[in-house]
Formats: structure tokens, sequence, C-alpha cells
């Protein structure tokens, strides 16, 4: 077993990050609304959620990877607007990996404000909070397991892609090469020791990653009112 | 002063009141359970949204056509059946959140209010291990720190057993002594009502049925189907005279007769209210001579109405209203028509408030 090439690594967990953070602003208030309206068409909106669930990521990266084309309305406006293509690049991957993991960011946080309830909010709502406060100050610290949930999983599902990297990031060292894509290419090109190495690092880290939230998890309190 | 006139329909239940309430004091919202009590106060602290109607404070319209004032800019103290505390928040965040929130606004102090319900000695506790009772008076308080114009109480004592209920009553008591504050008070339990209320509105499958000073509207034989045999009845304000110690007993002055009750500890000069059910209540058209019951008034019938269990017989004892429920049999015999002149056995007595000289007089005018 050889010391193998942490490039790939740190890129994954670059990916990993900013997917995250991003999902984590755009999931709050979709997951909210989904929570909380009465709107005919929620189970639309909820299924169009899960997909990513369910289609294998090559269905998914192969129609990213058609939307994401300069020659494309979405990818050519991103063209005009930024100069640079989403195919093959580091944002385009980040904007992929975000549709592909947004279930994973959503649901949980949906169901944590969906046992919340409405009697907290309304409790606040006549001490004079107003509803971005009433989100901020009790909805949220009281949703925090579905909070942690939700960043967990989308961190770790982002770094267990592959399918979908490899329709839309290929395999450019430095921008889109990461850690499951150069497994891949390890095997593929018989070196088995870096495989080797590789792999055992992404099972530690996953496994102690894992293990940190569900330990912290149990402190937290259940959602609900009292 | 409190101008309703709002509806609201829900499947297998409508809600519709008009009703203007005033804006000092505390006024009871009575009825049974499903009557829309609940609805009607959350309707007030707009967390109705599909509300029809308007709803004006003072000069504030809170609702009205093309109009809704949200329940964090009406400012209205709400506290909860079950309290509902942030979980997340010590007793301290708890109450700190409202004060935060209503800074520079009048009201009570942070002092005052955890003096107010001796909140000190729990402020550092988290919610969760806080009892039933506990959990009420910071609700109570954190209510009164967001500096509310008007307390809505709803059911606070229903979750609680009859020994945390005693506790929390001088609390509810003392909130009653802010003068400034009105007060809307859900509840079923007519002992507290006497205890804490001046005006009732009584609530029955979602309309008005019945508005008034606690006194009138309690002995109005018209409403007895809605009181029942134990809440129907009367209140009678009185002053302590002596105690006879020797006996067991208190003697109190009704201007129709002295009454006895249960030693008390009051000391003697001050005014009492008891509360007399109609259940309580034995009719006689002679004086009865040795006879075990201490308490006999003479009184006039004013009404006689059908009550599901009986007949329901509005008396007049000296100054006040009262009621007696008897069997249709009884009525009959007795040959009891409005204005026979009787006289009232009471079976038993309560006490339902030792403080009413620092109260506002009851109103005695007759129930709508």
């Amino acid at each position: 077993m050889t010391l193998p090439d942490l490039a790939p690594l740190w890129l994954t967990l670059r990916l990993g990050l900013v997917v995250m953070v991003a999902l984590l602003v755009l999931a709050m208030p979709l997951a909210w609304w989904l929570a909380h309206t009465k709107c005919r068409l929620k189970p639309l909106f909820e299924a169009i959620t899960a997909l990513p669930l369910v289609l294998p990521p090559t269905v998914l990266g192969f129609y990213l990877l058609i939307a994401f084309s300069p020659r494309a309305p979405f990818g050519g406006a991103f063209l005009r607007l930024t100069g640079e293509t989403l195919t093959f690049s580091f944002t385009g991957l980040v904007l992929a990996s975000m549709v592909y993991s947004l279930p994973f960011a959503v649901q949980p946080l949906q169901a944590a404000f969906e046992a919340l309830g409405r009697a907290p909010l309304e409790a606040a709502a006549c001490l004079r909070a107003r509803p971005i406060d009433r989100f901020f100050t009790v909805a949220l610290p009281l949703s925090l397991r579905g909070l942690l949930t939700a960043m967990v999983l989308s961190f770790a599902h982002t770094l267990g892609e592959f399918g979908v990297v490899l329709m839309v990031g290929g395999n450019i060292p430095g921008k889109t090469k990461v850690i499951s894509i150069a497994i891949y290419e390890q095997v593929e090109t018989i070196k088995l020791a870096e495989a080797h190495g590789a792999s055992a690092l992404m099972l530690v880290v996953s496994f102690v990653l894992l293990l940190a939230v569900y330990s912290v998890n149990r402190r937290f309190p259940q959602a609900g009112g009292a | 002063m409190l101008r309703l006139d709002v509806g609201l329909a829900r499947p297998g239940f409508s809600l519709s009141v008009t009703h203007d309430i005033a804006s000092s004091g505390v006024t009871a919202i009575f009825g049974p359970s499903g009557a829309g009590k609940s609805t009607l106060l959350r309707l007030i602290a707009g967390l109705e949204r599909d509300a029809k109607g308007r709803i004006q404070f003072g000069d504030d319209i809170w609702q009205g056509p093309g109009r809704f004032t949200p329940p964090e800019a009406r400012g209205v103290g709400y506290v909860f059946q079950d309290a509902r505390l942030f979980q997340h928040l010590t007793v301290a965040g708890n109450l700190r959140f409202a004060d935060q929130r209503a800074r520079g606004l009048p009201g009570p102090g942070w002092d005052e209010a955890v003096e107010m319900l001796d909140l000190g000695p729990l402020l550092e506790r988290r919610v969760p291990g806080l009892s039933g009772g506990e959990r009420q008076r910071v609700a109570i308080g954190r209510a009164l720190l967001s500096r509310p114009r008007l307390m809505l109480l709803d059911e606070p004592l229903a979750a609680l057993d009859a020994a945390r209920k005693a506790d929390i009553l001088p609390y509810l008591e003392r909130l009653r002594a802010l003068h400034a504050l009105p007060i809307l008070y859900v509840s079923h339990d007519l002992a507290e009502l006497a205890r804490l209320a001046e005006q009732v509105v009584v609530l029955v499958a979602g309309k008005v049925a019945a508005t008034g000073p606690l006194a009138a509207v309690l002995a109005d034989p018209a409403l007895a189907g809605v009181l029942g045999a134990r809440g129907a009845g009367a209140v009678l304000d009185v002053k302590l005279v002596r105690h006879h110690a020797a006996d067991g007993l208190s003697e109190v002055a009704h201007p129709a007769g002295p009454l006895f009750v249960p030693l008390m500890a009051a000391p003697p000069g001050g005014m009492l209210r008891m509360r007399l059910a109609a259940e309580d209540v034995m009719l006689a058209r002679t004086r009865p001579e040795a006879i075990s019951a201490l308490n006999i008034l003479p009184a006039t019938v004013t009404a006689l109405v059908d009550a599901p269990d009986g007949v329901a017989v509005g008396l007049r004892i000296g100054p006040d209203a009262a009621q007696a429920r008897i069997t249709h049999r009884s009525a009959r015999l007795l040959q009891l028509e409005p204005g026979a002149k009787i006289f009232a056995i009471l079976k038993s007595v309560a006490i339902a408030r030792t403080d009413v000289a620092n109260d506002t007089k009851l109103d005695r005018s007759p129930a709508p």
C-alpha cells in the first residue's frame, strides 16, 4: 500500500462542503414551504424533489449534461453570464451534485419542520416575533436534529457520488477528478495498491464523520412544544 | 373595548360572535367543550387567518375588510392550555424571548413579573423538568413580559389536578389586580370563574347564549340547561361578622339574614364572595322548624323554567338573584309561581373568594 495521491480527496471534501452549504440555503426554504403549504400541487413538488433518489445517476447525469451544454439554453446563458462552461468544470460539478443530493437535504428538514407543528410558532407570534425571527429563533433551534441530519447526509452523499460526476465532470485532475473517479481509474489501470489506499481513506473519513454526527445528535432535543 | 363581529366555518363547526367586551377586569368565556371558546380566543389573537368579519380593539382595527393585523403586531398575551414553552430555552430564556421583543412598551418589568409569579427559583431550570403548575406560571410570566394590551388565558388550569389548581389561583388573582390589563379567561369550571371573573360570556355551539355580570348569568334560570345544576346558582357578596370557634362556624351577614359557614381564618370585617349551587338549595313554603340546616333565608320566586333535570326556580334573596333546582313533583306540590314567598334552605355554601373588598363590586343588574 503506497501513500495515496491526496488531490482527489481534497477536491472531494471541497465539493462536499460547497454543496452542503449551497444546499442548505436552497433546502431550508423549500422544506419549510413543503412542510406548511396547503397547495394542491405539493405532491408534484415532493415527487420532483425525491426524483434523484430513484433515478440512476447516469440518467440524471445524462440530462444534466444536455442542460449544461453551451448550446442548451441553461448552459448557454451561464456561459454568457460568467464566461465559463458548466460541463467539465467544478461549478458544473457543484450544480450537478446539488441536484443529486437535494432529497437528502430536503427530506430530513421537511420531516423536522412537520414534527415541530404550529404550536411553538404560534406562541412565538403572540410574543411579538415576526416570521423570519420565529424561523431562526424558534423553528430552527427546535429542528437541530433534522438540520444536522440534512447537513451530514448531503455532504456524505456528495462524497460518494460517482455516476453523475462521470457524466458531467469527466476526469480532469484538480478540477473534476474526485476520489471515487480516481479509485475507479486506479482499478481500471490495475494500480490496486493505490486503490486500496484511497478506498481505506474514504472508509475511515466516512465512518468518523457519521460516528461524530450520531454522537452529537443524541444531545439535541427532539422537536415539539411543551 | 374589544368589538367582535366575527365568523368562522369549519367542517361540522361554525362560530359566529357579535359582541363587545369591556376593556377592563376579567371577562370569562364559559361554555361546554366544543362550544368554540378556544377558537374565539385564537381568532382574537389573529391565529385563524380564514376567519371572517371584524375585530376592533380600542382604536385599532385588527381585522376588517381587506385588512388583517398579524398576531405579532396585536399585542396579545396568550397563555395556552399546554403552556407551549420553548423547549430549547431555559425558563429565563423563555422570559427573555418575550422581554427582548417588547422593550420600551408600557407594562410590567422583569423584576415585577418574576416576583409576582415567584419565578426566581425557576429561572435557571430547563423546561422539560418543570411541573405542570410551574409551566403555567412561566407561561403567564412570559405572556406578561411581552407587555400585552390584552391577556388571553385559555383554560390555563385545565391540565392540572385540584391541588395544583389551588396553587395557581392566587397567581391569577395577582394578575387580575393589574387593573390596566383586560383579561379574557376561557374556562368550563364555574368555581374558577366565580373566583376570578366579573363578566361572563356564555358560548354554546359557536354562538353567544348569554352575557352579563357573573352573578346575574349564574342565577338566570333560562340558562339552567347550559350551566347544569352544579354550575347554576348564586354568587353572594357578604360581610364576615364574627367567628363562633366552639361551633366551628363563622357568621356572615347577608341583607336577608345571617348565614353560617365553616370556620374561616380571615379576620371579621372583610367581604367574602360565596357561591351557592342550585342543587344545594331546598325550598319550603313555611319556615322549617327543628331542622339541621343552619342557613334558611326568606326568598321570592321570580321565574320557573323547565330544565333537563327538573325545574329551575329563579329566586330573589334580599338583593341577590339565586336559583334552586327541584323536581316537577315538588314544584307542583309547593304550588310555586312567580311572586310566591317561600324559604330557601341552603344545604351548603362555598367560599369563592376572600378579597372582594379590594375589587369592583358586582353589578347586580339582571341578565338580559
